[in-house]
């Protein structure tokens, strides 16, 4: 049976030509392939700030800037990465285009509002490049924008703050869409543990995002209301309160990590299964595991907040409740190691990038621990130790869920696969430079090398030196990694429907999909992760292959 | 006990449990990647999930994750109780600075002098926006904000000098807003308060 012709060939709405076939399309597909583009351009700027960072802090002193431009561009480093990469990244490119075809349905509930959250994300960008040209320039407050500080330098903040405002907006109207499509729009034949488990990590992932984000919409306008009124909220001068500009910011932004990580943890969740050939290990479990920790980790806020004078008692309270959001992230790790026992396990280039995952999200979990810890987080607390830690969880983690992610759905968005050998290499290089960049930080950390240090003191020389050199490795592996992606356009080698052998509803429609995504009625199956059709499938090719004379 | 003491058995204790765990989880992985891989394994069992297993590794790491937070807040409580006799120095933050005044109204910029084998209280509060008095040695660490005064308490031992950072990134020269301590003989000290 020929395939019908793929969304690329149709408009939606109909009679939509060039451009505007994607500018003004209502296709979650398209949209995701927009995201794709728009997201992948900021992931490397931020990097490219990232790496220039970095070789400023190779050795004492000045290096390449100056400690006025060092401040702005750890701020931009932070914000890009924060808004524009990490936060829309898995949901807005991966989330919108297979969690409708995962709900076995033709596109998000409300497909104009899709849209608008795009142009929103677009509009953020844009002031946030408006706001680095403008008189004052680009804010030199860090991405957490701390009263007063934030009150009273000269850089430009209403604009970027007004920027994480509208990317607010753009993520919270995401998250609603995302709720909405699952309850209303999934097959009626398909139960809540018939979902799969990348569009439950979506869904619990999505109610942190439509209510935590109004926390951060109210503060940044207050921190702007602050800045042109002077009317006193939080600068201390004027008799306001910091501390609670503090417990508003994080109430939001500590939430946002899970916002971060939890897509990542469905994508994990969809690879190892895949190229196991196996059932998940515990996939109810795994569900309840990511409401748990979207519903805790909606509770431990303050536990950045241990060293800024709030009361012992709330130490008590978030140390002991930060402690308990690590039980359901344990679990889901478990559960991935006990899906490998007794598979079938094909490596390729995403489950190289899941196991790393793995390992690398574990090192940042576990370091996380210290940091729950009240003694020993006023040790570490707002150093490299930190540093280290986040990027560890957000990097190794969210990053390497984003390139797995890319591997694994690449042939599924462009019905193209790409280079395997150079996939591998890049991944490796990527990998070691990441423990040469971060496990130095760990230990500075703990030596008391304070984090936002434009220079440092003599004993902090070497492992600066050292996170340099690992820096440079990591910035060259991430681009070799992007680069084969980009190449795969020129190479062209075409893809199957399912070339990993995957058992969701994405890897049973064509490669790339329909405009409505589905050829005929998608099956649903009792339970999501059945391989057996998979396997069935499998050898009936082998056997056909075989008695073809050659 | 000395402060410093309780929060590096925490750390240690911390971390030699967490390298245990992260031995554990990637040993194992690595060692079912390569026992199962599919031109060794071409078949998997069909498991689908085990409630004993399942509720083991939840009951025990939260055992494990309990007893941290014990330990953590165990050490936490001897960095808030200050005991009796100590001495007491008034901390200023300020862009870039620290001030350090002392009872007999004696100032001095980015020095501290405290004697040694005594308790020391610092009263911390800010001028300006919000720095963070950091002194990595004592492992202690309080945010300095204007109106909202705070404390930290170290116990001197020896002699010695130890760097005092700033952990709050306060601006320009924030990586410059360093002082020393400096831990002197009870006589020395003396002298050094009535130094004008």
């Amino acid at each position: 049976m020929a395939n019908p012709p793929s969304f690329y060939e149709t408009p939606a709405p109909p009679g939509l030509k060039g451009i505007k076939a994607w500018l003004l399309t209502h296709d979650h597909k398209r949209l995701g392939l927009m995201y794709l583009w728009a997201i992948l351009f900021w992931f490397v700027i931020a990097l490219c700030v990232g790496f220039l960072l970095r070789i400023e802090l190779a050795t004492m002193g000045p290096t390449i800037m100056s400690a006025r431009v060092y401040n702005s561009a750890f701020t931009l480093h932070g914000v890009i990465m924060i808004f524009l990469f990490i936060i829309p990244a898995i949901p807005a490119i991966f989330g919108n285009f297979f969690l409708p075809i995962q709900l076995g349905t033709d596109d998000v509930f409300f497909p104009r509002l899709n849209l608008l959250s795009w142009y929103l994300y677009m509009l953020g960008g844009m002031l946030a490049i408006v706001s680095l040209f403008s008189s004052g320039g680009f804010p030199d407050t860090g991405w957490t924008f701390y009263v007063p500080f934030s009150v009273g330098t000269k850089h430009n903040v209403p604009m970027t703050v007004f920027a994480a405002f509208i990317l607010g907006m753009s993520s919270m109207l995401t998250g609603l869409n995302f709720i909405t499509t699952v309850h209303r729009k999934r097959d009626p034949k398909m139960g809540w543990m018939q979902i799969p488990l990348f569009t439950w990590s979506l869904y619990a992932t999505a109610w942190v995002q439509l209510l935590a984000t109004p926390v951060i919409s109210i503060t940044l306008l207050l921190v702007i209301v602050e800045r042109v009124f002077q009317v006193g909220l939080f600068d201390p001068a004027k008799g306001g309160d910091p501390i609670l500009y503090q417990h508003l910011f994080w109430m939001y932004s500590h939430p946002a990590v899970y916002v971060m990580i939890l897509p990542g943890m469905g994508v994990i969740s969809e690879v190892i299964p895949t190229f196991s050939r196996k059932a998940i290990f515990g996939y109810k479990a795994i569900v309840v595991s990511s409401m748990g920790i979207a519903i805790a980790g909606s509770l431990v806020w303050a536990h950045h907040m241990y060293t800024s004078g709030m009361s012992d008692t709330a130490v008590f309270v978030f140390s002991l409740l930060t402690f308990l959001v690590a039980i359901p992230t344990a679990v889901k790790v478990f559960s991935w190691v006990s899906t490998l026992y007794k598979a079938s396990i094909e490596m390729t280039p995403p489950l190289l990038l899941s196991l790393v995952f793995i390992y690398l999200f574990s090192v940042g979990g576990l370091t996380g621990l210290v940091l729950g810890a009240a003694g020993p987080d006023i040790h570490v607390h707002d150093t490299h130790f930190v540093v280290a830690h986040f990027h560890f969880t957000m990097f190794g983690g969210t990053g390497f869920a984003f390139f797995a992610a890319l591997h694994y759905w690449w042939p599924k968005m462009f019905g193209i696969l790409y280079n395997f050998r150079v996939a591998y290499i890049a991944t490796t290089l990527t990998t070691v430079g990441f423990m040469f960049h971060y496990v130095p930080m760990f230990i500075l950390g703990l030596q008391g090398m304070p984090r936002r240090y434009y220079d440092y003191l003599p004993q902090y020389a070497q492992g600066n030196m050292l996170a340099a050199v690992g820096g440079v490795l990591l910035f060259f592996g991430v681009m070799l990694m992007l680069a084969n992606l980009m190449l795969s356009f020129r190479q062209r080698k075409t893809a199957s429907a399912n070339p990993w052998g995957g058992c969701t509803l994405e890897w049973t429609v064509p490669s790339p999909p329909p405009l409505h995504n589905f050829v005929t009625e998608p099956v649903i199956k009792d339970y999501p992760y059945d391989f057996s059709d998979v396997i069935a499938q499998i050898e009936t090719e082998a056997k056909v292959e075989q008695g073809k004379p050659d | 006990m000395n402060p410093v003491v309780g929060v590096d058995q925490a750390f240690w204790y911390i971390l030699v449990v967490s390298a245990v765990l992260l031995t554990l989880i990637t040993v194992v992985m690595i060692y079912f990647v390569i026992r199962y891989r599919r031109s060794r394994h071409p078949l998997a069992a069909d498991i689908r999930d085990n409630w004993k297993l399942e509720l083991a590794w939840t009951i025990i790491p939260t055992l494990i994750a309990l007893s941290m937070f014990v330990v953590g807040w165990k050490s936490y409580t001897g960095l808030r109780s200050v005991p009796a006799g100590t001495v007491e120095v008034e901390v200023y933050a300020q862009m870039f600075s620290w001030i350090f005044v002392y009872d007999n109204d004696k100032e001095s910029e980015n020095l501290l002098v405290v004697p040694e084998n005594t308790p020391i209280k610092l009263n911390i509060e800010s001028i300006d926006v919000i720095h963070s008095f950091y002194l990595p040695a004592f492992r202690v660490k309080a945010d300095a904000v204007k109106n909202y005064p705070t404390y930290v308490w170290f116990q001197t031992q020896g002699p010695g000098e130890f760097d005092i950072l700033c952990a709050e990134y306060c601006g320009l020269d924030h990586s410059q807003m360093l002082g020393k301590l400096k831990v002197v003989p009870q006589a020395e000290y003396e002298a050094w308060l009535e130094e004008y």
